[in-house]
Formats: structure tokens, C-alpha cells, sequence
């Protein structure tokens, strides 16, 4: 039998004999500079004359961002990665014009010195399965090109063939769960807000994306917008909305301009507006954009933020489902849930339901990101290993620097340690481990990352968006913070962390949504795994990775200086005093940590790190 | 109230026109006070106020809008402001020492315009960008795999 994935890739061959060239219009390929590479293709296809007949398309993230700005040549469907103009220059020459491949610049695998020449056999996607990313990076985000791919042949099917009842059982069967964080049942919250009574309802795709460090949803929306508005539109079909919403964050200006123009051109097609496909159901969308505020990717705040105002979360009950936008029955899903719809539609919930594991169908798409060899957008079947992940498809660590932690759920998840390297990852197993799944951010950290340092950071950024409607929230956050902070400026006690744990109780308890219930999480799963750390830095005032700048300071050995003024001398931010016959001095304030003094001093006399002062508790 | 200049009042008739299609919805204020933005580079009191007397909504609303929502200044920015990421992957591959890199270079912190009013340095929250960190955000333009040697190029392009 046919796998899911293979049936996919059948429908995906065509016959294609023509020369096309896909760029990675990606962000990090935009910022790495793919522009210019564009234009080296575009005047180098004009001077040879190609420019009318090879089409040059710009296509969303291809995947593997660390390997930008990278080319796909078709019909072969030939990879060039981490392109320079000039080799795009070639490319066109040799491969386009004369038909010959360019070895010198295609990946060549380190250990086997093995040329690879398809993105398919790449180690970075050769252990994925992009379901959800079917589109991303394959075929330009333009509705013509998602129509050649059976793009909205599900909406069809669900209009002709299906009763809204029988799309939500498809839906049920599937198995599928939310993915922006939740983990709720998909197909309940769609029976839900069918049963809701009202004869006006909407649905929300929640594409706020708040996870800094994440990137899954804003992939999605830029490099295959249609299979989002798709599954609206079918959630509008089974649950008795007729308006959509679509909420994204401000900072991804690129999202909001494909969404809008997709938009426009499924409207033209007819897949929106009134009476689609002549089925008698009416549906439309409109975007709404964000002003960076991380609370309000949490469904209630969301609906305030729409309404114009802050975004306060509210208590709940009453749901969504029940009271939501202007006070109707609203469902609202994550991006990632709602591309995963027409899939389930067309395929049957029963074929979805093969893949990943019982509990937690389909897979996941996560955002690969930190210290690790190939950052970008991973689909795997859910229960796949950290360590295949990590080690197979990001290709380790840089540096041959050890593996740390790797941090899942953003600011409300968690740490995992090379001790969870086997765990399968899903939801439960996740939060046995004291993480959770999240929305798809994945870190990974190695051994120059501080984990005390990582909880300060999270809270930081929690305390600095939390909204301050309720007092748990507001106050906690802060006296949290200034714990860490106090810890990592070297000047905590042991009896901290007990009152950090009594804290993390009060806001998990007391908070009125989400963002503080779960704030303590980062501080708790790292005091959990991390506890040495913590302690280095309570009893010997040390920060063993080096990060802390308070406990990683240069400093003058007053033993060893002979106030021979060399580093007063060379020092560029002029921090460093003194006098003949006396120890010199650096000023913290002003040193930039440039390092000269330290390489400079003939006497080794500056040195790293905090003078081990006796703690009470010695 | 100060006198206005020629450009000042330039600026909000231009306000008062944009928000013409706001007047009488709900809804609105967050998109009126982008648009707002957008003409002024800033929200300064005076046009919170003029947003408050077009739209009929009380200063107060529109101030807790403005307050809350980390993408509204109510200081005035410089025409190049240079935002460094500060989400978790950019933080982790040495954001922190590319903003102290940034602050000692064009010898400004955070919030600060030039005195030529050309540059602004800031912190942005993540791009999602993040397979390309460290990343540095000028106007609508991104710069991934930002290092000192970036830094330097990027302010030279900038400055010519
Ligand atoms: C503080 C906080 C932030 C959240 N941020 C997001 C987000 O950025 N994107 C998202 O889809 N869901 C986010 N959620 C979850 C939403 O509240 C909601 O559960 C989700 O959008 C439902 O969609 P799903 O069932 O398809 O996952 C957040 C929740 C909380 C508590
Ligand atoms: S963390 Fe910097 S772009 Fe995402």
C-alpha cells in the first residue's frame, strides 16, 4: 500500500521538460542576500538571450534556511546551495544554456564525498515528510500553480460530496490536534462550534506566531498561502461561518502581502465570495494585522485585539466557540492546523490517521533554529526522535561543540537534555519530560549557552508582554525576573530558588490565562535539569558556560600586574586606569570585552571571571 | 499648544484625510493608529490626540492602545532605525554582542536618534528570520548572519 506521502508525490509528477528555475525568496534568504543572486540569474539569462523562455520563479522558504540562498533547476530538479552571484551567473551559462550540471557547486557530502544532486537526497530532506510544507518551496505561491497540484480539489469535494457533519467526522477520524500549542482535538472544536447556536459566526486562523524564535506558520503563509485559505474555508463549510479572519503579526510584512494577494485571486476564481463553486455556500476573508504584542496569539486577547482595543485576555468560559468576535460563536485555528485540513479532506481522515502515532496523528512541522548546522522548517511524523531531528536531519552541532538542551514551547515550554535524545517527540511525552510540544519552535543549545541565562531571558520576555490584567501575572513575573537576575549578576542565595518554585506555584495557580500560567515553565524545567548551573553560580560565583558578563569579567590579577600600562594604552573603549607603581584597574562599565588587553599583557595578568568570594552557605 | 511649520500641517491634513474611512466603525483604532504611524514615524501626544478628536474615542483608549502594543514609538525614530533581533535564536548566536557592537559604533543606545537624525538603534522582537540569525532589521530590509565585519558594512552602505 501506498503511503500517504507517495500518493502525494504521484499526483506531483509532471511531465516537465523545460527549463525552470526556482530562488528560495525566503527570509533568511532574502537576508542573506538572495536579491542580488536574482539579479545576477535575471541579467545573465538576458545576455544570453534566455530571459523570455526559462522562467525565473521566487518561491517561498525551500527549507534548509543555513544553506541559502539556494536555486532549484527543473526539470532535473538540481539543488545549488549557498549561491554568490557569480555562481548563479554560471549556472545559467553551463547548466541552462549548454546543458551541462555544474558539479563544482552542487553538495557533496562530507563523509562520503558523495555529489548530491536532487533536493530529495539531501540528508536535510531526505528524513522529513513534508506534508503541510508539500507546496513550500516547490511550486511558486501564485493560486495557478497550487491549482496544477489539486489545490482546492478538497473544498470541491467537501461542497459536492460531503454534509458539513460528514467533513467534521473526516476531521475526527484524522485524528488531527491543534498546532499552535493547545494540542486540543480539531475535529471537537469543530462539532463544538457547529452545535453553538447563532445564525452568525466566524472563524479565526491564528497567525500571530508569538514564539520568538519560530517561523512555521509565516513559511506556511508565504510559501503556500492557498492550502490556508482552503482549509477556512472548509472549517466555514462544516462549522456555519461565513467570514474569516486572518490574524497576523505586523513583523511579517511578506505574509500579509501573499495572503492579501491570494485572497484577491481565489475571490477571481470563485473559491470565495457568494455561492462558490455554484454549491450554495458563501464565504469571504479578510486579514487583520497584529502590532506586536505576544499575548495576543492567545485565542480571548486575540478577539480584544481585533476589536481595536488591548489586548486583554478574558476568562474562560465562555469559549470562542460559545462568545468570541463581537460576541458570536468564533472558532479560531493555527495555521499549521488549517493547512493540514484539505489534505484530510481530499486523502480521507483514515490515511492522515496512519501516519505519527495513536494520540498524535499527522505530523509536525518545526522551526530548527540556534546552535545547530542546518537551520529551517522540519516535518517529521510526530513520535520522531530528538536525536533524528537534531543529528540527522540539523546535522549536529557547529563547532564540534557539545549538545546542550534543546528548547521546545518557547517561553511557555521547557528544556530537554541530551538525556531525552531517544524520546519520541509527541505531546505527551513532551510534557512527561516537563516541555511541551508548543507551536514548533525548536532551539538547540550547546555548551556556550548558560541555561540560568535562558530563564532570565524567558522571563524577561514574558514579563515584558504580559498584559497586566491580572496581578499573579503582573507581579510575579517581575519578582521572577529580578531572582534571575540577581542570580546571574552573581549575588544569589541558595535560598532563591526555593522562592522561585514557590513563585512558579503562585502563577501557575493564579494567572488569569495562559501566558502566565505557563511562564514558569523555562525557570522550572531548567531548575529541574540544570540545577549545578544554578548553584555554580549561587555558591562559587562562576558561570560555567562563560555567558554571564558579571561573573565573566575581565579582570586585573593585582599579584601579577607590573603597571607596565600596555593595556591602558591599547584598550579601545579606554576603560582601563592606573599609575606607575600601582595595580591597574578595568572599568566594567566601559570595558567592551574586546579581549586585546588579555592577548596583549606580558605578565598574564588579566584574567576571566569572578574572584571566588565565600558564600554564607560554605 | 507650539505653532505648527508648513510640513507639520501638511502632515495632518494628510491624518485627517486617512481617516476619513475609520470614522464610525469599530474596530478600527489599531489600523488608524498604524496608518497614523506610518505618516508621522512616531505617535507624539498631539496626534494621539488628533486621532482621539476624529475618531470620537477617548485619549485614554487610544493611549492604552498605544502603550500596549510594542510596534507604536511615542518617541521619534531616526530615518535609518536599526533593529536587532532579540528572539531566542538570534539571542543564542550572540544577539547581545552585535547590539553593544551597534551602540559603540554609531555611539548611540537604544531609543536615541543621531544628532543628524539619521540613525536610531532599537530592539526588535523575533523577525522569523530565525534560520539565518543573528538578524538586524533596517526599515522593511533584513540582514541575516550578522557579525562585527557585517555591522561595518551595513553602516557604511547606510551612511552614503
Ligand atoms: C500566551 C499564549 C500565546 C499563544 N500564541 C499562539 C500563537 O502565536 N499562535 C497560535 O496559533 N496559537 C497560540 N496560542 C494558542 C491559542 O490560544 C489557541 O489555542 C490556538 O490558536 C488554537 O488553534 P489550534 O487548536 O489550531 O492550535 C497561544 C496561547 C497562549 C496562552
Ligand atoms: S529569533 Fe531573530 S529572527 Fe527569529
Amino acid at each position: 500500500m501506498t503511503t500517504l506521502l507517495e500518493e502525494l508525490e504521484q499526483e506531483r509528477i509532471r511531465p516537465e521538460t523545460e527549463h525552470r528555475l526556482l530562488l528560495c525568496g525566503g527570509i533568511p534568504c532574502t537576508s542573506l542576500g538572495c536579491k542580488k543572486v536574482k539579479e545576477a540569474l535575471e541579467e545573465e539569462l538576458q545576455a544570453q538571450g534566455a530571459a523570455g523562455e526559462v522562467p525565473l520563479e521566487v518561491v517561498g522558504c525551500i527549507g534548509d534556511c543555513s544553506m541559502g540562498p539556494a536555486v532549484i533547476v527543473y526539470p532535473e530538479g538540481i539543488i545549488y546551495q549557498k549561491l554568490k552571484p557569480e555562481d548563479a551567473r554560471t549556472i545559467v551559462r553551463e547548466h541552462i544554456v549548454n546543458g551541462r550540471v555544474v558539479e563544482s557547486l552542487l553538495h557533496r557530502d562530507p563523509q562520503s564525498k558523495e555529489i548530491l544532486r536532487r533536493r530529495e537526497q539531501l540528508p536535510f530532506y531526505r528524513g522529513q515528510t513534508r506534508l503541510v510544507l508539500r507546496n513550500c518551496g516547490v511550486i511558486s505561491p501564485h493560486i495557478d500553480e497550487y491549482l496544477k497540484y489539486r489545490g482546492y480539489a478538497a473544498l470541491a469535494r467537501a461542497l459536492a460530496e460531503l454534509t458539513p457533519e460528514q467533513v467534521i467526522e473526516e476531521v475526527k477520524i484524522s485524528g488531527l490536534r491543534g498546532r499552535g500549542g493547545g494540542g486540543f482535538p480539531t475535529g471537537r472544536k469543530w462539532e463544538m462550534m457547529r452545535a453553538s447556536p447563532g445564525d452568525e459566526k466566524f472563524i479565526i486562523c491564528n497567525a500571530d506566531e508569538g514564539d520568538p524564535g519560530a517561523f512555521m506558520d509565516r513559511n506556511i503563509l508565504e510559501g503556500d498561502p492557498h492550502s490556508v485559505i482552503e482549509g477556512m474555508i472548509i472549517a466555514g463549510y462544516a462549522t456555519g461561518a461565513r467570514q474569516g479572519y486572518i490574524y497576523v503579526r505586523a513583523e511579517y510584512p511578506i505574509a500579509v502581502r501573499r495572503s492579501q494577494e491570494a485572497i484577491a485571486q481565489a475571490r477571481e476564481k470563485k473559491f470565495l465570495g457568494e455561492n462558490i463553486l455554484e454549491k450554495g455556500f458563501s464565504f469571504n476573508i479578510e486579514i487583520r494585522i497584529g502590532a506586536g504584542a505576544f499575548v495576543c496569539g492567545e485565542e480571548t486577547a486575540l478577539i480584544s485585539s481585533i476589536h481595536g482595543t488591548r489586548g486583554d485576555p478574558n476568562p474562560r468560559p465562555p469559549f470562542p466557540a460559545q462568545k468570541g468576535l463581537w460576541g458570536k460563536p468564533t472558532l479560531i485555528n493555527n495555521v499549521e492546523t488549517l493547512a493540514n485540513i484539505p489534505l484530510i479532506v481530499l486523502h480521507g481522515g483514515s490515511r492522515f490517521a496512519e501516519l505519527g502515532l495513536e494520540g498524535a496523528s499527522g505530523t509536525k512541522v518545526f522551526a530548527l533554529a540556534g546552535k545547530i548546522n542546518h537551520t529551517g522548517l522540519v516535518e517529521v511524523p510526530l513520535g520522531t526522535p530528538l536525536r533524528t531531528i537534531i543529528f540527522d536531519i540539523g546535522g549536529g552541532i557547529p563547532g564540534n561543540k557539545k549538545f546542550k538542551a534543546a528548547q521546545t514551547g518557547g517561553p511557555s515550554g521547557g528544556c530537554l537534555g541530551p538525556e531525552h535524545l531517544d524520546l519520541p517527540v509527541d505531546y505527551q511525552s513532551l510534557q512527561e519530560a516537563g516541555s511541551m510540544i508548543g507551536s514548533g519552535g525548536l532551539i538547540i543549545m550547546d555548551e556556550d549557552t548558560c541555561m540560568v541565562d535562558i530563564a532570565r531571558f524567558y522571563m524577561d520576555f514574558i514579563q515584558d508582554e504580559s498584559c497586566g490584567k491580572c496581578t499573579p501575572c503582573r507581579i510575579g513575573t517581575k519578582r521572577m525576573l529580578e531572582i534571575l537576575e540577581k542570580i546571574t549578576a552573581g549575588k544569589g542565595e541558595e535560598k532563591d530558588l526555593e522562592t522561585l518554585q514557590q513563585l512558579a506555584l503562585l502563577l501557575k495557580n493564579g494567572s488569569l490565562c495562559g501566558l502566565g500560567r505557563s511562564a514558569p515553565n523555562p525557570v522550572l524545567s531548567t531548575l529541574h535539569r540544570f540545577r549545578e548551573e544554578y548553584l555554580a553560580h549561587i555558591r562559587d560565583h562562576t558561570c560555567p558556560a562563560g555567558v554571564c558578563r558579571s561573573l565573566t569579567r575581565l579582570r586585573i590579577i593585582e599579584d601579577k600586574c607590573r603597571s607596565c600600562g600596555i593595556c591602558a594604552r591599547i584598550c579601545p573603549a579606554a576603560a582601563i586606569s592606573g599609575a606607575r607603581g600601582k595595580p591597574y584597574v578595568i572599568d566594567p562599565e566601559k570595558c567592551s570585552d574586546c579581549l586585546r588587553c588579555l592577548e596583549e599583557c606580558p605578565f598574564d595578568a588579566i584574567s576571566r571571571g569572578g574572584e571566588r568570594v565565600a558564600a554564607p552557605m560554605d | 499648544m507650539a505653532v505648527k511649520s508648513a510640513r507639520e500641517t501638511e502632515l495632518y491634513h494628510q491624518l485627517t484625510r486617512a481617516l476619513e474611512k475609520y470614522k464610525g466603525k469599530s474596530g478600527v483604532l489599531i489600523a488608524a493608529l498604524q496608518e497614523a504611524q506610518q505618516i508621522f514615524g512616531y505617535l507624539p501626544r498631539q496626534v494621539m490626540i488628533h486621532v482621539a478628536n476624529e475618531l470620537t474615542i477617548p485619549l485614554a483608549e487610544v493611549y492604552s492602545v498605544v502603550s500596549f502594543y510594542s510596534l507604536f514609538s511615542t518617541v521619534p525614530v531616526g530615518l535609518h532605525r536599526l533593529e536587532v533581533c532579540m528572539g531566542t535564536a538570534c539571542y543564542v548566536r550572540g544577539a547581545e554582542k552585535l547590539l553593544q557592537g551597534l551602540q559603540d559604533k554609531l555611539g548611540l543606545k537604544p531609543g536615541e536618534v543621531s544628532a543628524d537624525g539619521r540613525f536610531s538603534i532599537a530592539t526588535t522582537r523575533c523577525t522569523g528570520a530565525c534560520g539565518a540569525a543573528p538578524v538586524i532589521k533596517v526599515g522593511d530590509e533584513l540582514y541575516g548572519g550578522m557579525n562585527e565585519e557585517g555591522l561595518d558594512r551595513l553602516i557604511k552602505e547606510l551612511k552614503q
